[in-house]
């Protein structure tokens, strides 16, 4: 496979520098890095698209009339914001993940929810408490009477939140929230406790098993950096394409 | 043998003492020069012991006198040197008490039971080398981390704490040869769930991150390794049932059975990957008596198949290594 075209020469650094990058030289360790990469994007895409839907429907209930609806929002970003997002997802993992049916597959239970299921709900609500609190300094700051212009139109207050408030809040809210998603990217990591074979789980095992931590550790935020790179750069793009001339 | 050599120190010793002893009563001149010159140094004292006997015709005692000195002198020095850890040995049997760190929190080798007295293999095992020499035993409790510091240290006399033979370890502590335990790579599972290790295949197997076996078991037998953390997490996995097994060291699996814990579980596997135990003695002594004495105390261990009656005594599985040796070493021990 595509391992074999360079494998002699990383093989060959190896042997004269002591530098030892594995999986560009043997197909195990090579299988293993790219399904480490692959989950890991998954893993990014999913929990970033999943914080920003919690964050978008807890910025609105934090608006909503009813208390109950208020409180528990509260209560919701309290706890998430308050406590360490590893925690979080052992927690989500080991004590929620047992409440989950499951079907016995010969020997062991398969959940409805795996450990990548359960580190992206976790990290989607954990940065997803952040994410409200950002949208709203953005709802905050639309001007009263713009509010109250869409009443006036008509609008129901559902419609003035989809048609008016919100794309001009995020527009306000942009850089915040660009700031908590490339946290959130970085601390995908830690769905290595729960074993989610992700980049830095496949990191922590290749340097247990070929004894090369610095290298590895320098692969890994090569990979970080990267991967924030892309998604600053794509958040700036969308920031400049959102602007409106005059307004913000 | 070791006695043997001890003890011939100690007749030398002796001898000097006598013979002095009866120069002095012998002539009144002759211990006079010897208290006089007693300053200048032996070399001096026995020239003139030679002037002054000569005359008397008792060369014999003179010759044996003097080759007393020079060997007392010649292993004095070698003790400077490479024998430094005669003193260890010589100073259990005078202090009348061994000092071993051993193990307090690992079941069964070594832990403590409801009184908070700590028992185990590995105490039994101390409890001989104690009876060996004819003195009491003191144990010390110590941890994987601390445990060659206390040997280094000179706060213990002897380590049995379920260490692993590492080269490294070699040039901190003076390992005696040959190893008298050793330990692999084995698997905790529910109570007939898998029975080899090919039943592994495509199946979820729950381990610790950074343990070398985990990629082992996933290559030679397509294992899917899921990694923890820690033990504790990969264990409260296995109990949810969120692997089929725990793969781990069987040493640590079978403190685990034995806890009472996991009365649902077994240990189904034969053990692969066998890593050797140590037992340790301070470096400088190694080669001296007192490594010397343990490594004959291993040999007999295995020879008598003492370890084998312990391991049944402890409820442990038995090792096949430790069969192994009884098989090698029995014949000679029958003779």
């Amino acid at each position: 496979m595509a391992v074999e075209l360079y494998a002699d020469f990383f093989r060959e650094i190896y042997d004269s520098t002591g530098w030892n990058f594995p999986f560009l030289y043997e197909q195990y360790e090579y299988d293993r890095f790219l399904e480490g990469m692959w989950v890991s994007l998954k893993l990014i895409v999913a929990s970033l698209a999943f914080s920003l839907v919690v964050g978008i429907i807890g910025a609105w209930a934090q608006g909503a009339e009813s208390k109950f609806v208020r409180y528990l929002i509260a209560g919701y970003i309290q706890f998430f914001r308050n406590t360490p997002p590893f925690v979080q997802i052992l927690f989500f993992y080991f004590v929620l993940g047992n409440l989950v049916p499951s079907y016995d597959a010969g020997g062991y239970q398969v959940g409805y929810i795996d450990s990548f299921g359960w580190a992206v709900i976790s990290l989607g609500f954990f940065a997803g408490a952040f994410n409200t609190e950002i949208f709203r300094s953005g709802i905050e700051a639309v001007p009263e009477s713009t509010v109250e212009a869409a009443e006036a139109l008509g609008y129901t207050r559902f419609q003035s939140y989809l048609h008016v408030v919100f794309p001009l809040a995020f527009r306000v809210c942009l850089p915040a929230l660009n700031n908590n998603l490339v946290n959130l990217l970085k601390t995908t990591t830690l769905a290595y406790g729960i074993a989610v074979p992700e980049m830095m789980y496949t990191a922590n095992q290749m340097w247990s098993d070929n004894v090369n931590v610095p290298e590895m550790m320098i692969v890994l935020f090569i990979f970080y950096v990267g991967l924030v790179a892309i998604l600053v750069y794509g958040m700036h793009k969308w920031e400049q394409n959102l602007k409106i001339p005059g307004y913000g | 043998m070791i006695f043997d050599h001890g003890g011939v120190m100690i007749d030398i010793a002796e001898n000097i003492g006598d013979y002095r002893l009866e120069t002095n009563s012998r002539t009144l001149d002759s211990r006079r020069s010897v208290v006089k010159r007693t300053k200048l140094g032996w070399l001096t004292i026995i020239q003139t012991l030679g002037e002054e006997f000569s005359m008397k015709s008792n060369m014999t005692a003179v010759i044996a006198g003097v080759a007393a000195v020079l060997v007392f002198g010649v292993a004095t020095t070698m003790a400077n040197q490479a024998f430094a850890g005669n003193d260890r040995f010589m100073k259990v049997l005078e202090r009348g008490k061994l000092v071993v760190g051993v193990k307090a929190d690992y079941k069964p080798w070594g832990f403590r039971d409801s009184d908070g007295k700590i028992i185990g293999m590995e105490i039994d095992m101390a409890q001989d080398v104690a009876d060996a020499m004819g003195v009491s035993l003191e144990l010390v409790p110590v941890q994987s981390s601390n445990r060659m510091q206390f040997l280094q240290q000179g706060k213990i006399d002897l380590m049995i704490a379920t260490m692993s033979d590492k080269l490294n370890r070699r040039k901190v502590v003076g390992i005696p040869t040959p190893n008298y335990y050793t330990s692999g790579t084995n698997v905790l599972a529910k109570k007939g769930v898998v029975s080899s290790w090919a039943d592994l295949k495509g199946k979820p197997v729950c381990g610790k991150q950074g343990a070398f076996y985990n990629k082992q078991v996933s290559q030679r037998y397509g294992a899917t390794i899921i990694a923890f953390v820690g033990n504790s997490e990969a264990k409260q996995a296995l109990r949810d049932g969120k692997c089929v097994a725990w793969v781990y060291d069987d040493s640590s699996i079978m403190a685990d059975l034995a806890s009472g814990q996991y009365d649902d579980y077994e240990m189904p596997m034969m053990t692969e990957d066998d890593n050797p135990w140590a037992l340790a003695v301070p470096l400088d002594e190694l080669n001296s008596i007192w490594g010397n004495f343990m490594s004959g105390m291993i040999v007999n261990w295995h020879a008598s198949g003492r370890l084998i009656e312990l391991e049944k005594k402890w409820g442990i599985q038995s090792t096949q290594f430790v069969i192994d040796m009884n098989k090698r070493f029995a014949p000679y021990a029958a003779n």
